[in-house]
C-alpha cells in the first residue's frame, strides 16, 4: 500500500516570519499529515487563511518547511537545496489560480511553453513539436503559439497554464484554485479538461479549492484545513455530502445550492445547525 | 518605438542628440581649426572668414571648440551612465531578487551615499588629484549609482511576486536564467527613461566642473567656454551665447526623451486585466432624442425603477463597441431583482447606469429610465447625488476598496448621515452604533474606532451594508457583494440583506454570477447574454423549466448536486 504513495506530507508545520525587527514568526501550517497517490485527485478545501494554498506552496518548494518533511516517491523533498530542487522540476508542477499574473505577458505563449523544455535540454525543433503537441493537448488552436497571453480569454490562459504544467510530463501537478477566477460555463470544461489528462497520463493532482462543489468533482480524496489544521480526509462523496467535523458540516450548509426549494431547506438546517452550537457554547 | 518616432517632440530631441554625437565623433572633419590653439594675436576675432564663429579670449576658434568640445561633453556623459550602470544594476538586481543581508547593507550604503551632496565630494576629489574631467566624472558615476541601484530594486521587487516567476521556478529555471527572462526585461524600461534623465545631469555637472576651471586642461569644453567668455563678457558677451545654447539644447533634449521613453514605454505590456474597470465618473448621458416615450401607464405601477431599451457602449477605435444592447427590465417594491450572468454580459454596467455611476467615456441612452416618479436621464448631477445618497443605497464587490484606508470607520459611517439626513454629530454617532449593531458586528464601538485595515473582509462588507442602508434607500442595488466573501460569511452576509429587506421593504437589485446565491435570495431573475436580456422569469420558474439555450446550459454547467468522483481504490495499473 505504502507503494502507491506519490507524495507524503508528514507533519508539515509552516512558518511566516513575524512583522518588524526580531518578532516572532507566525505558525500558519500545525502539523499537517497527508498523502497522495499515483494518478490520484486530492482535493485540499478551506476558507481563506485555512492553509491550504501554504501547503500547496511548501510541496512545490516555494516556502520553507519549519518541522516535519514531504517525501515524494519515497525521496525526501523538503529543506533541498535551490539546485536539488531544480532536478525535480520534472516531477512536480504547478497551475496558479490567476490566469492573468501567471504567465508573463511579454512572452508568446510557444515561448513561455517552451521555456521549461529549453531547460531540460530539448532541442529546438523537438520542442517546437512537443509545443504543438502541447497546445493540442489543451485543446487550443495551432496559431495560439504565435501569439501573446493577452489576446485570450481567461479560460484559454488557464488552458495555457495546464499545457505549460504538463510540459515535462510531471507525475504530480499542485493546482492551486485553478478554476475560481473562471466563469461557470469555463469552470466545468477546464475541470474537464484536467479529468481527461489525468485519465489519460496517470498523473496526480494536489487540488487546492476552496469550493466543495468543485472539488467533489475532480477528487478522489478530499482533505479539509481550517486554521492552518487538516480536520478531516476521506472518500470524495463521504466528505462533501456526509462531513463528520463540524466544521466541514458549517461549510457544506454554507454552500448556496442553485436550486430555490433545496438552498430554502439547507438554510432552514444551517440556521438550526448555528442556533445548536451556540447553545452547546461551541460556536465561531 | 513606434509610438516614440509619432511623438515630434521626441523626434526632434532625438534629431538633436543624434546631431550632437555625429559632431562629437566627426570632429576633425568638421573643422581645420584646432580647438586649443591659442594665439594672443588673433584673440576676439569677429565671426566669419577663417573662424566661422570667431575667436575666444585668447584666440581659440569658437567653433571648432563647439566640435570637439561635444566629444568632451559626451565621452564624460557616457563614463557616467556606464558607472552607475555597472554599479547600480547588477547590485540592485541581487537586492531585489534575493533580498536577505546583502539587500540590508547595500540600501544602507546607497542611502548614505545619497545623503551626501554630490558636488562636495567631487570638489575635495579633484582638489586632491587635480585637474581631470575624466576622474571626475568616474566619481559622479559612484555618487549617483545609488539612484539606478533604488529604482532597479523596487522594479524586481514588484515583478519577482509576480506569479509568472514562481511558475518559472517550479519549472526549473536556475536563478540567473529568471533574472534573464523574466526580470531584466521589466527593468529595462525604466532603466532607460532614467539613463536618459542621467545622461542630460552629467552633462550639467561636467559643464558646472569646468566652468569653475576643474576640468582637464588642454581638451576643449563647453564649461571651459563659459569660462573663458565670462573673463570677457563685456567686451564679448556674444561668446558666452554658443557654449549656452548647446548645452540648454543638449539637456532639454535628454529630459524630453526621457519623457517620451516614459510615455512610450511606461504603457508597454502590462497585464491585462478585463475586470479591472476604470474608476467611475458619471458618464455622459446622451438621451434618447428618436426613442418614443411610452404614453400608456405600465401595466405594474407597483415599479420602482423601470428600464425600458438601455443602451451602453464605450468608444473603441473608430466604432462604439457596446456593452448593454437595449435592457427593458423593472423591480417593484419589495421584490429582490437577481440579475445573473457571466463575465462581459453587461451586468454591472446595467446596474451602474441606474446608479450613474458609469465611466466618464461611457456613453449611455435609454428610451427610458425611472426610479419611482424621477426620470434620471433629466434630472441634474446634483439632484442625481442627492438620490444615491438618499433613497438608492450600493453594496460594491470589493469591500476594502471601497472604505477608504485613512479614515475611522465611524467617520466614514457619521459623514454621510450628517450630509443626507441632516444629523448632528452625536445623534449620527448613535444611529451608526446602533446599525453596527444591526447588521451584526458584536463590538459596534471598537468597529467605530477602527481603521479599515484592522477589520477583515466580511466585517468590511457588513459595515458597507450599514452604511448602505443609513439613509433608509427604498432601492438597494448590490454588485456581487458576496464574490470576494468566503462561503460561509457569504451565508450571513446574504442572511443579512435578506432580514434587513423585509424589515425595510425595500427593492434590491442583485448583480450576481452565482445561482446558489439567486435561488438563495432572489423572487425573480433576469439572465443576461452579451449585453442582452435573454429569459426573464420567477425565480421558480427559472430553475424549474428555464426556457432559453443560454439559461439552461448556464444551470447545466453547476457542478453543486453532480455525482461526486469515484474514489481511486482499485489503482489504475501502473502510471504513465
Amino acid at each position: 500500500m505504502t507503494d502507491d504513495k506519490l507524495l507524503e506530507v508528514d507533519g508539515v508545520a509552516v512558518d511566516y516570519p513575524g512583522k518588524g525587527w526580531r518578532a516572532r514568526p507566525h505558525r500558519v501550517l500545525h502539523e499537517v499529515s497527508l498523502d497522495v497517490r499515483r494518478g490520484e485527485t486530492v482535493g485540499l478545501v478551506g476558507e481563506s487563511g485555512s492553509g491550504k494554498t501554504t501547503l500547496g506552496r511548501a510541496v512545490l518548494g516555494l516556502v520553507p518547511v519549519a518541522t516535519g518533511e514531504i517525501r515524494f516517491d519515497g525521496r525526501v523533498v523538503s529543506g533541498l537545496d535551490r539546485r536539488e530542487r531544480r532536478a525535480l522540476s520534472s516531477e512536480i508542477q504547478v497551475v496558479f489560480q490567476d490566469p492573468y499574473t501567471s504567465l508573463n505577458p511579454a512572452m508568446t505563449v510557444a515561448d513561455i511553453l517552451a521555456e521549461p523544455l529549453a531547460v531540460s535540454g530539448v532541442e529546438q525543433v523537438r520542442a517546437r513539436a512537443r509545443v504543438q503537441d502541447l497546445l493540442d493537448a489543451v485543446h487550443l488552436p495551432a496559431d495560439a503559439g504565435r501569439r501573446l497571453p493577452r489576446e485570450f480569454s481567461g479560460g484559454q490562459r488557464q488552458r495555457i497554464a495546464i499545457a505549460r504544467a504538463l510540459c515535462r510530463e510531471p507525475r504530480l501537478i499542485v493546482c492551486d484554485e485553478p478554476v475560481s477566477a473562471l466563469d461557470l460555463s469555463t469552470q466545468a470544461r477546464v475541470l474537464d479538461l484536467f479529468i481527461e489528462i489525468q485519465e489519460r497520463t496517470g498523473v496526480a493532482y494536489l487540488f487546492v479549492s476552496h469550493d466543495l462543489a468543485v472539488v467533489r468533482h475532480i477528487s478522489h480524496r478530499v482533505a479539509v484545513m481550517y486554521r492552518g489544521e487538516l480536520v478531516e480526509t476521506g472518500d470524495a462523496a463521504t466528505v462533501t455530502s456526509t462531513p463528520e467535523h463540524p466544521y466541514t458540516q458549517r461549510l457544506l450548509l454554507a454552500s448556496p445550492v442553485p436550486d430555490p426549494e433545496a438552498q430554502a431547506l439547507r438554510r432552514t438546517q444551517r440556521r438550526e445547525a448555528a442556533a445548536k452550537a451556540a447553545q452547546a457554547g461551541v460556536g465561531a | 518605438m513606434k509610438r516614440l518616432l509619432r511623438d515630434p517632440l521626441a523626434v526632434v530631441s532625438l534629431g538633436w542628440l543624434l546631431i550632437v554625437v555625429a559632431t562629437a565623433i566627426l570632429a576633425p572633419l568638421l573643422t581645420s581649426q584646432s580647438p586649443t590653439g591659442s594665439s594672443i594675436t588673433n584673440a576676439l576675432a569677429p565671426m566669419g572668414g577663417e573662424h566661422l564663429l570667431g575667436t575666444d579670449g585668447v584666440g581659440r576658434d569658437v567653433f571648432a571648440q563647439l566640435v570637439f568640445g561635444a566629444r568632451t561633453s559626451l565621452v564624460g556623459a557616457l563614463i557616467v551612465v556606464v558607472v552607475s550602470l555597472v554599479v547600480g544594476l547588477p547590485a540592485g538586481l541581487v537586492a531585489g531578487f534575493y533580498r536577505g543581508w546583502f539587500d540590508g547593507v547595500a540600501s544602507w550604503v546607497a542611502s548614505l551615499l545619497m545623503a551626501q551632496p554630490a558636488i562636495i565630494i567631487l570638489l575635495v576629489v579633484l582638489t586632491q588629484v587635480g585637474r581631470n574631467t575624466a576622474l571626475a566624472m568616474l566619481v559622479f558615476g559612484f555618487v549617483i549609482a545609488p539612484g539606478v541601484f533604488r529604482l532597479v530594486r523596487s522594479s524586481v521587487i514588484a515583478v519577482r511576486e509576480e506569479l509568472f516567476v514562481d511558475a518559472a521556478r517550479v519549472s526549473g529555471l536556475s536563478d540567473p536564467r529568471i533574472v534573464r527572462r523574466h526580470i531584466l526585461p521589466v527593468v529595462v524600461a525604466p532603466t532607460m527613461i532614467q539613463m536618459s534623465q542621467v545622461l542630460g545631469i552629467a552633462i550639467v555637472v561636467q559643464a558646472g566642473l569646468e566652468f569653475l576651471g576643474l576640468g582637464s586642461a588642454n581638451q576643449a569644453s563647453w564649461g571651459g567656454m563659459l569660462n573663458d567668455s565670462f573673463q570677457n563678457i563685456y567686451t564679448a558677451p556674444e561668446l558666452l551665447l554658443w557654449p549656452g545654447l548647446v548645452i540648454v539644447l543638449t539637456v532639454t533634449a535628454c529630459a524630453l526623451l526621457g519623457n517620451a521613453l516614459r510615455d512610450g514605454l511606461g504603457t508597454g505590456p502590462a497585464p491585462a486585466r478585463p475586470r479591472a474597470r476604470a474608476r467611475r465618473r458619471d458618464g455622459r448621458r446622451v438621451s434618447g432624442p428618436s426613442a418614443p416615450r411610452p404614453a400608456v401607464a405600465p401595466a405594474d405601477d407597483d415599479a420602482l425603477v423601470r428600464i425600458e431599451d438601455l443602451v451602453v457602449s464605450y468608444p473603441s477605435g473608430t466604432e462604439d463597441r457596446q456593452v448593454v444592447r437595449g435592457v427593458s427590465l423593472s423591480v417593484r417594491r419589495g421584490e429582490v431583482l437577481g440579475l445573473v450572468g457571466e463575465s462581459g454580459s453587461g451586468k454591472s454596467q446595467t446596474a451602474f447606469s441606474i446608479l450613474g455611476l458609469l465611466p466618464r467615456q461611457a456613453r449611455m441612452s435609454a428610451g427610458l429610465i425611472r426610479f419611482d416618479d424621477v426620470d434620471l436621464s433629466a434630472i441634474s448631477e446634483s439632484a442625481r447625488n442627492r438620490l444615491r445618497g438618499s433613497r438608492i443605497g450600493y453594496i460594491p464587490q470589493e469591500p476594502m476598496s471601497n472604505l477608504d484606508p485613512s479614515f475611522r470607520i465611524g467617520h466614514q459611517l457619521v459623514e454621510p448621515m450628517r450630509h443626507n439626513l441632516g444629523m448632528s454629530r452625536p445623534q449620527a454617532r448613535d444611529e451608526a452604533l446602533r446599525l453596527l449593531a444591526r447588521v451584526g458586528i458584536h463590538e459596534p464601538e471598537r468597529v467605530f474606532e477602527a481603521y479599515p485595515h484592522q477589520i477583515s473582509g466580511g466585517m468590511a462588507q457588513r459595515v458597507l451594508i450599514a452604511g448602505a442602508v443609513s439613509c433608509d434607500p427604498d432601492l438597494l442595488i448590490a454588485d456581487e457583494p458576496t464574490t470576494a466573501l468566503d462561503v460561509t460569511v457569504q451565508a450571513e452576509v446574504l442572511d443579512l440583506i435578506r432580514e434587513l429587506q423585509q424589515e425595510r421593504r425595500m427593492a434590491v437589485l442583485l448583480v450576481t454570477h452565482n445561482f446558489g446565491v439567486v435561488a438563495d435570495i432572489c423572487d425573480s431573475v433576469a439572465v443576461m447574454r452579451d449585453g442582452r436580456i435573454v429569459e426573464q422569469a420567477p425565480v421558480d420558474r427559472l430553475f424549474a423549466e428555464p426556457r432559453d439555450d443560454y439559461t439552461r446550459m448556464l444551470l447545466d454547467s453547476s457542478l453543486e448536486g453532480a455525482p461526486a468522483r469515484e474514489s481511486l481504490v482499485p489503482m489504475i495499473g501502473g502510471t504513465r
